[in-house]
């Protein structure tokens, strides 16, 4: 244990190196002659290990000695007071060297020459020790070394104050409200986004819509569903605008929502013009049989047709021929061009 | 000089080999430490003292670390190990300092 180095010089009774120098010691206060051997063996001890620092120790040592005051040390100082060589060498080597003597010896009796002779061997060739004392020592320093660092990369809290804690805590704790009141503007503005998008989305297909209903109507899309096909022929040439335009009026009631006569394609604006055999629809020119491509309700729309005093029984009367065919799918491919209104323009609404 | 020279090697192995500290050895590493650091403290004013034996230093380094860590496990296995682990800090560091301060006396003559 190291308690045995320091405290064999403090004077601990039990202790194992301080057991065997203790018969020296009384032997030394026993006579003050006697004392000059032991005094004397320690200090040829000291000079021949050429050991500097121990050297340069010894006679400060002798000084310094004296002042701490250790319990062995004041009797030996006082009994070889009177020479200031003998005072100096038991001070500083006595007790250092007596118990080293007393390790390797085991009798303190022996010859003085013996005993440095063995320690010195003991001190330089031991290269066993010197290695344990390395690999002890280099055990140490790792061993410290990643405590520290150990220390300084899990425990940082641990060691912390309460006072600090609770303040680290209160900065966390702000932090989190901060951090999470971002994550809720964050949210909001990508619920705004997306719902604008959407919006636009909407808004975009409810256009489309729009125009394809509007363009259906203006007759600027081509359009198909059920309807029916009415086949006007008028060989004489007794069909007159109005019976055409009663016709269109007609089928419109009874919910034609696009049609086309002759291949020209019939609007909100389009005119039936010209005299009984020479029609003509927005100034194209049609011929018998005019053909009307109707989409709407069929069964509706033939019954319309056929209703007494009628389209088909005024046609009938102008000598024409009137044949009517429901259809799943017609066509109603042609297109007028789109009326750009001139002084119209659309209210924005204020 | 070995000791130094040990000591650095040391120091300067654990920085850069910066292994991780296995949960086990955790409570009682720094206890270990702080013996070890006593022993060699003990041992360098032995050698001031000019009383230094490797033998007692080898020994004592070993049973320091030892006795200090088994201290620490009895503590944790009757429940009062931090106690147990302060009280064995503390009396290591009361030794540290008084080698402290006998190396003092040595190095300053003060």
């Amino acid at each position: 244990m190291t308690e045995d180095e320091p405290t064999g010089r403090a004077g601990s009774p039990e202790s194992d190196d301080i057991a065997v120098p203790q018969p020296v010691g009384p032997a030394r206060q026993d006579d003050g002659p006697a004392d000059a051997e032991p005094a004397a063996e320690p200090e040829a001890d000291v000079g021949p290990e050429a050991d500097v620092e121990q050297e340069v120790d010894a006679e400060p040592e002798a000084v310094a000695e004296p002042e701490t005051s250790d319990p062995l040390e004041v009797p030996a100082v006082a009994e070889t007071d009177a020479e200031p060589e003998k005072d100096a060498e038991p001070g500083t080597s006595d007790p250092p060297e007596a118990p080293a003597v007393a390790e390797t010896d085991a009798e303190p009796e022996k010859d003085a020459v013996t005993p440095k002779v063995t320690v010195r061997a003991r001190r330089r060739r031991d290269p066993l020790a010197a290695a344990l004392i390395g690999v002890l020592t280099l055990l140490l320093g790792f061993a410290f070394a990643v405590q520290v660092r150990n220390v300084g990369n899990d425990q940082a809290l641990s060691g912390a104050r309460e006072e600090d804690l609770v303040r680290i805590l209160d900065d966390l704790n702000a932090r989190e409200e901060r951090l999470r009141e971002q994550i809720g503007d964050q949210r909001t503005a990508l619920g705004q986004l997306t719902s604008s998008d959407s919006q636009s989305a909407a808004a975009l297909e409810e256009a489309r819509k729009r125009a394809e209903a509007i363009g259906i109507l203006n007759g600027t899309v081509a359009a198909e569903g059920t309807g029916l096909t009415m086949t006007v022929r008028d060989p004489e040439g007794g069909v007159r605008v109005a019976d055409v335009l009663d016709a269109i009026q007609e089928l419109r009631g009874a919910g034609a929502e696009t049609m086309q006569i002759d291949g020209v394609r019939v609007g909100v604006s389009t005119a039936v013009t010209g005299t009984p055999g020479h029609l003509m629809i927005d100034g194209h020119p049609i011929t018998t049989p005019y053909e009307f491509l109707v989409i709407g309700s069929p069964q509706n729309m033939e019954t319309a047709m056929n209703i007494p005093g009628g389209v088909v029984p005024r046609f009938t009367s102008r000598g024409a021929t009137v044949d009517i065919k429901q259809a799943d799918k017609v066509v109603v491919d042609a297109l007028r061009p789109l009326d750009t209104p001139q002084y119209a323009s659309p209210d924005t609404g204020n | 000089m070995i000791p130094i020279i040990g000591l650095a090697a040391g120091v300067l192995l654990g920085l850069f080999l910066d292994p991780t500290v296995p949960l086990w050895l955790q409570p009682y590493l720094p206890i270990a430490v702080v013996a070890a650091l006593d022993a060699v403290f003990g041992g360098f004013r032995a050698r001031l003292d000019g009383i230094f034996d490797a033998k007692v230093f080898v020994i004592s380094f070993v049973s320091n670390v030892v006795v200090a860590g088994l201290i620490v496990f009895l503590g944790d296995q009757l429940g009062v190990g931090a106690q147990l682990s302060t009280a064995v800090v503390v009396v290591l560091g009361i030794r540290i300092f008084g080698n402290a301060a006998a190396i003092r006396r040595h190095v300053f003559r003060a």
